[in-house]
């Protein structure tokens, strides 16, 4: 996805099947922002907003049920298995592309330029007379990484910042939502040129921490609306008035049933984050060789579509393998975790 | 209702003030644009440090932020290299972003929403199946390759449009950039419905609703749509803004000049003036819009009410 | 003869050529009959003469103005246009002689206070204009454009008017082939309005050549139409050209494929492969006075230490341009063999193989050569450019895979992207470099002077490998004070010897100019400097 900057995507559920977190207008939600009496404005505009997850009902109230529900469920969904299994394939050539593609993709023979598959060779070659098919697995490490550990970072910093937003409420919840607005205004390109040029450095973090950057802010709305929507059930009220702490409840208690929604959406930011790296490599300031990515060559072909169609066809084919991949497996999890759908 | 949005839009002051600073600091950080202005010369030290001084660049960032913000406060925007007002920029290509913007979200809204309507009812069935394997495969293929391939194939080769769009921009010129501008946009709408709808569809109140007799079309349109699309109302509402200022790849594929394309040239000539008002705006934008929907809510749900 | 109205003859026409069925829509609509739709990009700056530096804006001025001497579009050689003559006693001082009858479009007289008023408005230090160090040659120029602090004269003390029709020009040193370099634009001759009523002269430009601007809008678009009170000989053969700004190269060549626009005067690399299809014979490449050259970091210790010239040689013959220049750019850039451009003819300087061997693909040469000199700094060598430009990306891959190949290593060269020119003139500016980067030199007019004298002289302007060899500067001055142009030359020639010798700057290729035009027009060429001949352009 790489004009939108992966924040914009707003609160709810940008997803697969079924938001976890029903809205307001599911009979058993429990909010109701309108009359939220003692919350702030904001944070029953937070509630409105996010819509926050509700573990439906009063069944899923321990997290080690909810967990192993989720995981008897998935063993025996095909969809989670082939998924897994794919996923399990790419992250094997990510970490020895040897396996199945033994030749250099740095060596690269420019008299062959462009030209069709041949024996040894069955992808063709690109523009420079590199060999499509060693680069298309070699490229695979880079954008895995860049997509996985961009996804984990901005699950992180988005989930506890949005976390502590929806649970503190109030003020820090009124700096933290306006300061996602102000990221969602960086053109990722501006960003891009700033962050990637400030920082000059052949290795994929850099990459990964802008992406992050401009990522936390729609993972950060998404955990505020699943934190606010949790924290008014019963059994965090019973807890707190048990005497719990902040910690404790938002840990034991909050966070397992608020995680559902952030593990769907960051499934499907992965592939964006991944596709975001072909528009940075476009764009001049993404990863540079000699790192191989699928971006590199995505955003090298794409103007070649013309004359090499194949140039494209290849890597841009696996990076849809990979998102579709990930977006099955987060669709899987979300079921699985989704009370209502059992 | 009324104390709430005033609330709202005071709270977007700081917001204001927030980003341009962020994004002054940021075109501040690409460095010295007065070098670029040389071309492959060497820029003549006197005359460089006479633009410096004339663009105010050889103050410390403060100062240089501070002498914006009060032109801006007396409604000058300051001025691109190329001589031109900010303002005057801003006029040129707003209007074409905006009708670009408006295509791409009503195909959006049309396609997608009815896409997800007719997966969602169909859960599980081969057209959900071919939609979501549709709407994945547009959700992994990046702007600027749909974008040339769309334009070679469409504009070139079936010549069935212009491949490229007038200064004039009118909107039936529009129409293809539109389609590669809303299409990852696109597979979110249609997921987002057909989720909502899937889920919404075994609501207690539907069933009510059937039970009563209701016809089938009223059903849905009155009682399902309307209480499905509250997430896609919120994702549309925040997409304006992504979609006004993130259009920098379709609108350089198809030669539009609007604040994508200002952005842009902005962006890689270092001009702060204009980088810095286009994205207030921008931001204006999407801060507006986030409280439109808010107040959306409250139509689409009476349950919903601000205070 | 174009038909009348919104064309639609004409899109038929050109839908059956392109083998389209539609696609023509309005973009006719609103151009004038008779008149040529070309791709522009949009200039970075206001268009004054002396303000202007790049291709863009100088497209416009050299249809706008005309200045004392005018490089042949054919040739290249400086022909005498407003300027009746120029003579000099002792290649200092010069007194330059205007022809009769030439007037700006207001209606203005150019006289020789139109020249000298420009001249000094141009050198002014107040006046911030870029093009200013191209008057430093004139006397009095520390006075009006010191280096700090404020201007101690508002003239240039080296120009005089003697009467309407003639003045002078005194030098600060022997320049003899000065009168040759009056052709670029920054001499252009200005008119009162340019003064008086500035802020409308921005807005539309006034000048004396062939065409005069219709409208202007900035960022857009900009009409021009025939000028007919024009006095000079090239009169425009068409009846006007209406400039469309492009982001994209890309979308411009496709819009000509769909018959949006008539001619597009750079040809983006990807299509190259495909341009004698789609165009057949409306194609032109041919050379241009543009060499593109790897410059190194001089100021460098690790680039500039005993021995280095071998590891710079080597890495030169590493470099396979031959086919880089055949698969990348489909013979839209000729190997380069020496330091200057095809376009000056031998005549003018042009060495064809002055480089010898060191110029030549010869990858056991070249490794052996860089372990003699020592080896690469650290073992490796980047390639810096920008890539928001051109397609830079292209080459320095090919380039860096060349270098690879050759010495057997796969990360000896890497290349080194640099997001934005602005960012990557800053760091070539601040002698930030620490490998070899892109270097591309646009001749300003057809001289071997100004492919040496500017990138190679101690400290001259655009030396930003800080290259320095008090051999080479004595041959240039040198060369500078001879009187008999082809002594001057051999002089040049020998202080690129020189360059050669001590391989400065690799030379990689001379660029061509590249265009390609619609069935509607005809009669297209390109000047010396890579820009269309618009007034010769003829419209069927």
């Amino acid at each position: 996805m790489p004009e939108t900057p992966p924040a914009p995507s707003p609160d709810p559920p940008q997803g697969p099947p079924g938001p976890p977190y029903a809205d307001p207008s599911d009979p058993n939600a429990t909010i109701t922002p309108g009359d939220g009496g003692a919350m702030t404005l904001a944070t029953s505009d937070a509630a409105t907003l996010e819509n926050g997850p509700l573990p439906g009902g009063t069944g899923s109230g321990k997290a080690r049920s909810l967990w192993s529900d989720a995981w008897h469920d998935l063993r025996r969904n095909p969809v989670f298995l082939v998924s897994a299994l794919v996923i399990v394939f790419l992250l094997l050539i990510a970490i020895w592309p040897g396996l199945v593609a033994s030749g250099n993709p740095l060596s690269c023979d420019l008299a062959r330029a462009q030209d069709g598959p041949a024996p040894g060779h069955p992808f063709g070659f690109d523009t420079q007379g590199c060999d499509v098919y060693t680069r298309t697995v070699h490229g695979a490490r880079a954008s895995i990484t860049v997509g996985v550990c961009a996804t984990a970072g901005a699950a992180l910093l988005g989930s506890v910042l949005g976390g502590l937003a929806g649970f503190y409420g109030g003020w820090w919840d009124a700096l933290l939502s306006r300061l996602a607005d102000i990221f969602f205004g960086i053109p990722i390109i501006l960003g891009g040129l700033v962050f990637l040029s400030v920082v000059p450095s052949g290795s994929v973090w850099p990459v990964v921490g802008f992406i992050v950057l401009l990522g936390w802010p729609q993972i950060s709305r998404i955990a505020r609306g699943a934190v606010v929507g949790a924290k008014q059930h019963d059994y965090v009220q019973a807890a707190r008035a048990l005497g719990a702490g902040d910690a404790r409840l938002l840990l034991r208690h909050i966070a397992p049933n608020a995680v559902a929604p952030v593990i769907v959406v960051a499934t499907i930011a992965l592939g964006t984050y991944i596709a975001l790296e072909a528009t940075l490599s476009f764009v001049g300031v993404g990863l540079r060789p000699p790192t191989v990515s699928w971006g590199i060559d995505i955003s090298n072909a794409s103007i070649q579509i013309r004359n090499a169609p194949h140039m494209l066809l290849w890597p841009a084919g696996a990076l849809s393998v990979t998102v579709l991949a990930f977006i099955m497996l987060g669709d899987a999890v979300r079921d699985a975790l989704d009370p209502k759908l059992r | 209702m009324g104390r709430y949005v005033i609330r709202r839009l005071l709270q977007m002051i700081p917001v204001f003030i927030g980003s341009t600073f962020l994004i002054f600091l940021m075109v501040y950080a690409l460095g010295d644009p007065i070098a670029a202005l040389f071309g492959d010369k060497a820029p003549d030290p006197a005359t460089a440090a006479r633009i410096r001084q004339e663009l105010y660049l050889d103050k410390p960032l403060w100062l240089q932020y501070a002498h914006y913000m009060g032109q801006i406060l007396t409604g000058d925007f300051g001025v691109a290299f190329n001589g031109q007002e900010v303002t005057e920029l801003m006029a040129d290509a707003f209007p074409v972003t905006v009708r670009l913007t408006l295509v791409a979200i009503l195909f959006e809204i049309v396609i997608g929403v009815t896409l997800g309507l007719l997966s969602g009812l169909r859960r599980g069935r081969s057209l959900d199946t071919g939609v979501l394997l549709l709407t994945l495969i547009v959700v992994s293929v990046p702007t600027f390759v749909s974008g040339y391939v769309l334009q070679y194939l469409i504009g070139v080769k079936w010549a069935a449009v212009s491949p490229s769009v007038s200064p004039e921009a009118p909107f039936g010129e529009l129409l293809l950039p539109g389609v590669v501008l809303a299409l990852t946009s696109l597979a979110y709408v249609t997921r987002l419905t057909r989720t909502s709808i899937a889920e919404n569809s075994r609501a207690d109140y539907l069933r009510t609703a059937v039970a009563k007799g209701l016809p089938r079309h009223r059903v849905i349109t009155r009682h399902l749509l309307r209480n499905s699309l509250i997430p896609v109302v919120t994702f549309i509402g925040t997409d304006i803004g992504a979609l006004m200022g993130g259009a920098i790849v379709t609108e350089r594929i198809f030669n539009i000049h609007g604040v994508g394309f200002q952005l842009y040239q902005g962006i890689l000539r270092q001009n702060s003036p204009t980088v810095v008002g286009f994205v207030t705006i921008l931001v204006i934008v999407f801060l507006m819009a986030n409280l439109l929907v808010d107040l959306l809510y409250a139509v689409l749900d009476p349950r919903i009410r601000y205070a | 003869m174009r038909p009348r109205g919104y064309g639609l003859a004409v899109c038929a026409v050109a839908a059956l050529l392109a083998g389209v069925i539609s696609g023509c829509g309005s973009s006719r609509g609103g151009t004038a009959v008779g008149a040529v739709r070309a791709s522009w990009g949009d200039p970075q700056g206001p268009l004054e003469p002396a303000n202007t530096n790049e291709v863009q804006g100088g497209k416009v001025l050299d249809m706008i103005f005309r200045g004392l001497k005018r490089y042949d579009p054919r040739t290249g050689a400086a022909v005498n246009m407003v300027a009746e003559r120029i003579d000099s006693p002792d290649q200092r001082h010069f007194t330059i002689t205007l022809k009769d009858g030439w007037i700006f479009s207001d209606g203005e007289k150019v006289t020789a206070r139109s020249f000298v008023d420009a001249w000094n408005y141009a050198a002014l230090v107040d006046n911030k204009q870029k093009n200013a160090p191209f008057f430093q040659d004139i006397e009095g120029y520390d006075q009006v454009h010191p280096t700090q602090g404020s201007a101690t004269a508002r003239v240039l003390s080296g120009l005089a008017v003697k009467d309407e029709r003639t003045f002078t020009v005194a030098l600060r040193t022997t320049f003899s082939t000065w009168p040759d370099t009056l052709g670029y634009t920054a001499y252009s001759p200005l008119p009162r309005a340019f003064y008086d009523h500035h802020e409308q002269w921005l807005k539309k430009p006034i000048g004396n050549g062939p065409y005069v601007i219709d409208s202007y809008t900035k960022g857009s678009q900009m009409r021009l139409t025939r000028w007919d009170g024009y006095a000079g000989p090239d009169k425009a053969r068409n009846s006007g050209v209406e400039l469309r700004v492009y982001t994209d190269n890309n979308t411009a060549y496709t819009d000509l494929q769909a018959g949006n626009i008539d001619l597009v005067d750079d040809i983006p690399s990807a299509q190259l492969k495909n341009v004698r299809k789609d165009l057949g014979d409306r194609y032109i490449n041919q050379p241009a006075g543009i060499i593109q050259t790897l410059d190194f970091p001089m100021y460098d210790p690790a680039w500039n230490k005993p021995g280095m010239e071998k590891v710079r040689r080597g890495l030169s013959m590493a470099i396979d341009r031959k086919q880089i220049t055949e698969q990348i750019y489909r013979r839209t850039r000729t190997p380069a063999t020496d330091w200057t451009s095809p376009v000056l003819g031998a005549k003018g300087g042009y060495k064809e193989g002055l480089c010898g061997d060191a110029c030549g693909y010869d990858p056991t040469t070249a490794r052996k050569l860089i372990e003699e000199g020592g080896g690469l700094p650290g073992g490796r060598v980047t390639i810096t450019s920008n890539v928001d430009t051109g397609s830079h990306r292209l080459w320095m891959d090919a380039v860096c895979n060349s270098i690879n190949n050759a010495l057997g290593k796969d990360q000896a060269c890497t290349v080194n992207p640099v997001g934005t020119f602005a960012d990557f003139r800053n760091q070539i500016t601040d002698h930030r470099m620490t490998g070899m980067f892109r270097s591309g030199w646009q001749m300003d007019y057809p001289l071997v002077q100004n492919f040496l004298q500017p990138l190679y002289y101690t400290d001259a302007s655009s030396n930003y490998g800080k290259f320095s060899d008090p051999r080479f500067d004595k041959l240039v001055d040198e060369a500078n004070a001879e009187s008999d142009t082809a002594k001057a030359v051999a002089k040049f020639q020998q202080a690129e010897r020189i360059l050669a010798d001590r391989m400065a700057a690799i030379p990689l290729w001379y660029q061509n100019g590249s265009a390609g035009y619609s069935t509607d027009i005809a009669d297209v060429e390109l000047n010396p400097f890579s820009v269309p001949v618009y007034e010769r352009i003829t419209v069927k």
